[in-house]
């Protein structure tokens, strides 16, 4: 008898990997913990597409015409906003959880495209202080390596209430990764599997964090904006509240957002699409009458500049990348296939990034494996991508005859399905009908 | 002499922006009637007296020198306190010395829900009692309480060393009580005489991690199949 699969029928409700999964349970006896985002099947921006210029538009000349990219956040309350070249900016990631070598990576990439990077749940680095030219200082639940001297150092202040992966949850980073170096900026003992707190320890609601931020910005006497991180859970509410916090800036991180640990069940299962985060951030700001003077940050899953220019055109001010900026220095790389394949994984499937054996460097505290990034190459690499992103971007504003990527709208928008056409609030392509509000 | 500045007539900012920019001296801080971020941020060796109570974050990520609270504090007192002293005569609200990195915090009263919650170095003697959930997450320094402890005192705790002189309504998860030795008598003691405070080092219990909590449990069945008889499954 043969084992041809083609006379087979493989249960949808209880596929290979469900199965690989309750078999992994009960061998375990622990939840799966991994990294990456979620992996299922989400609405995404895929299911929007760009009207173009016609007979009614004007399209700009698609190389000569000026088509602008910058942004500023923070003007008007801070004495130094920060100015972004580019509509992209490198999402919050600690060193702990990637190597000195990809922070700086990322640092140098961002610099050399005149936009910001992001430290993360750990502390800052002198590696990363010193190749970001605009580094945004998180500050978080835990407060690790949380240190006045780096705040004033920070060109502006993130207070992290969510992240896209896990709403509600805190970080975590296992024994393997927290070396002699990492446990000391975070005081914890080495090699201990570290789980953050998911709640910050002195202030519990808006209220709270309205005075919380006025006294981060007497602690660097007003100079720096301070932005508000949700994961996107209630976006409307949420972005709303942190509006009357006085955030110079809102990032709404999708259920897409990467991370470098957590558990499965929180990936897969808790928050909303980017898709659907968005417009009701943007609902809550224009409500407000504060679209555009709040910025608005999107995250969670960008990968192209036909993502940015989507996000923009839903009103989005700047999306951050973060998944897809390790991908660009050097994540999943198909020539250590066989490494990954040796660790049960393979090039393209790599999601480990809790484990610290990461071939490629970057995801790792080891000194051998993070010796492979060098961080001049993968700071070009991702300096090209930021700029195909941008070039992808400018090239879609510009066929719907924008001058300026922040002057995209939704009316430059068709949506491909009911569903992200109820989310967008756009219409159904080829049709007036936008579900929930024409009928 | 100290430099009297009057938060009736001066707004906070002002505030904060002379004590930033001094690099040393006395300041008297009036009328505080409860302002937020009084005093927060300093950097140099100046010494602040606050007449009367304060709001939330009084002497914020405090570096260097002395804020005394003549008063009440609200919460998050001295919260990331990096190093230096910061006193308050009354009480403090949740969350005092929150994540305070190291220096001393003295509450001369009694002290909210989570005092020391997730402390990384920093020292903190209460004269009275503390309420629920204090040293949650603990990771590094000492917590001494001259009076009683609130519900699931140190939970989740790691590094940090807990002395409670009055009963202890339970202890968090993980934090298991241990034996009182000679080093502990002498931290104490330090402690004490550095906080102005009199009591009895023999009186008090030593609280800390019972460790247990440090690495998740994992299980595995195959390999343990792997490795037993025969050597196969």
């Amino acid at each position: 008898m043969t084992s041809d699969t083609w006379h087979q029928r493989e249960s949808y409700s209880f596929d290979r990997n469900t199965i690989a999964e309750i078999r992994r349970a009960a061998n375990t006896g622990i939840y799966r913990i991994r990294g990456w985002g979620a992996k299922r099947v989400l609405p995404t921006l895929d299911d929007l597409v760009f009207l173009g210029a016609s007979m009614s538009r004007y399209p700009l000349e698609g190389y000569r015409e000026a088509c602008g990219t910058d942004v500023i956040i923070g003007e008007g309350r801070a004495e130094r906003p920060v100015h972004l070249d580019i509509p992209v900016t490198i999402a919050g990631m600690s060193f702990g959880s990637l190597s000195a070598q990809a922070k700086e990576a990322l640092g140098r990439g961002a610099s050399s495209v005149g936009t910001s990077t992001t430290t993360g749940d750990g502390g800052m680095t002198e590696e990363e202080r010193g190749h970001s030219t605009k580094l945004v200082y998180q500050y978080l639940p835990s407060r690790y390596g949380m240190n006045p001297d780096d705040l004033r150092r920070a060109d502006a202040i993130e207070v992290v209430v969510g992240q896209g992966a896990k709403p509600g949850g805190g970080g975590m980073l296992l024994g393997q990764k927290i070396t002699e170096r990492v446990a000391e900026m975070r005081t914890l003992p080495e090699g201990i599997d570290q789980r953050s707190a998911c709640r910050h320890p002195d202030w519990t609601g808006p209220d709270d964090l309205a005075i919380k931020i006025v006294e981060l910005r007497e602690i660097v006497d007003w100079r720096v904006p301070v932005y508000v991180k949700l994961g996107a859970a209630r976006p409307y509410y949420d972005t709303a509240l942190a509006v009357k916090a006085g955030a110079d800036a809102v990032v709404v991180d999708g259920m897409q957002g990467g991370t470098a640990a957590t558990q499965d069940v929180f990936i897969e299962h808790v928050g909303i699409p980017t898709l659907a985060a968005i417009p009701e951030a943007v609902r809550a700001l224009r409500e407000l009458g504060v679209h555009r003077d709040v910025k608005l940050i999107a995250a969670g899953g960008i990968r192209s500049g036909a993502d940015v220019a989507k996000a923009l055109a839903l009103g989005a001010d700047v999306v951050s990348i973060g998944t897809a900026a390790l991908i660009a220095i050097g994540d999943n790389d198909p020539a250590y296939d066989d490494e990954y394949r040796a660790l049960g994984s393979a090039a393209g499937f790599w999601e480990d990034y809790q484990d610290g054996t990461d071939p490629a460097g970057i995801t790792t505290q080891d000194p051998e494996l993070s010796s492979r990034l060098d961080p001049v190459i993968g700071g070009r690499r991702l300096a090209n991508y930021l700029q195909v992103l941008t070039l992808e971007a400018q090239t879609l504003a510009r066929a719907c005859g924008k001058s300026h990527v922040l002057n995209l709208e939704p009316e430059d928008l068709a949506a491909l399905t009911v569903e992200a056409a109820a989310m967008a609030g756009v219409p159904l392509a080829g049709t007036g009908w936008t579900p929930g509000t024409s009928g | 002499m100290s430099t009297a500045i009057d938060l009736v007539e001066v707004p906070l900012r002002q505030l904060n922006q002379v004590l930033h920019d001094a690099e040393s001296g006395g300041f008297d801080v009036l009328n505080p009637r409860g302002a937020h971020a009084v005093a927060c941020g300093i950097t140099t060796d100046v010494t602040v007296e606050v007449a009367g109570s304060v709001g939330y974050y009084c002497a914020g990520m405090h570096q260097v020198g002395t804020v005394v609270v003549n008063g009440n504090s609200g919460p998050g007192l001295a919260e990331n306190i990096m190093s230096g002293t910061v006193r308050t005569t009354g009480n403090a609200s949740m969350s005092a010395a929150a994540t305070g990195c190291g220096g001393l915090v003295v509450i001369e009263g009694d002290a909210g829900a989570r005092c020391g919650i997730s402390m990384k170095g920093v020292d903190i003697v209460v004269g009275g009692s503390i309420g629920h959930m204090g040293a949650f997450m603990a990771q590094a320094g000492n917590l001494v309480v001259l009076g009683d402890a609130g519900a699931d005192l140190g939970d989740s705790i790691y590094e940090a060393v807990l002395y409670a002189r009055g009963e202890v309504e339970s202890l968090g998860t993980d934090c298991v009580e241990k034996e009182m030795r000679p080093e502990h008598l002498a931290a104490v003691e330090h402690l004490l005489e550095a906080a102005d405070m009199a009591a009895s080092p023999s009186d008090f219990r030593r609280y800390g991690s019972a460790r247990q909590m440090y690495s998740f449990h994992v299980d595995d069945i195959d390999a343990e199949l792997a490795e037993g008889p025969g050597g196969t499954r």
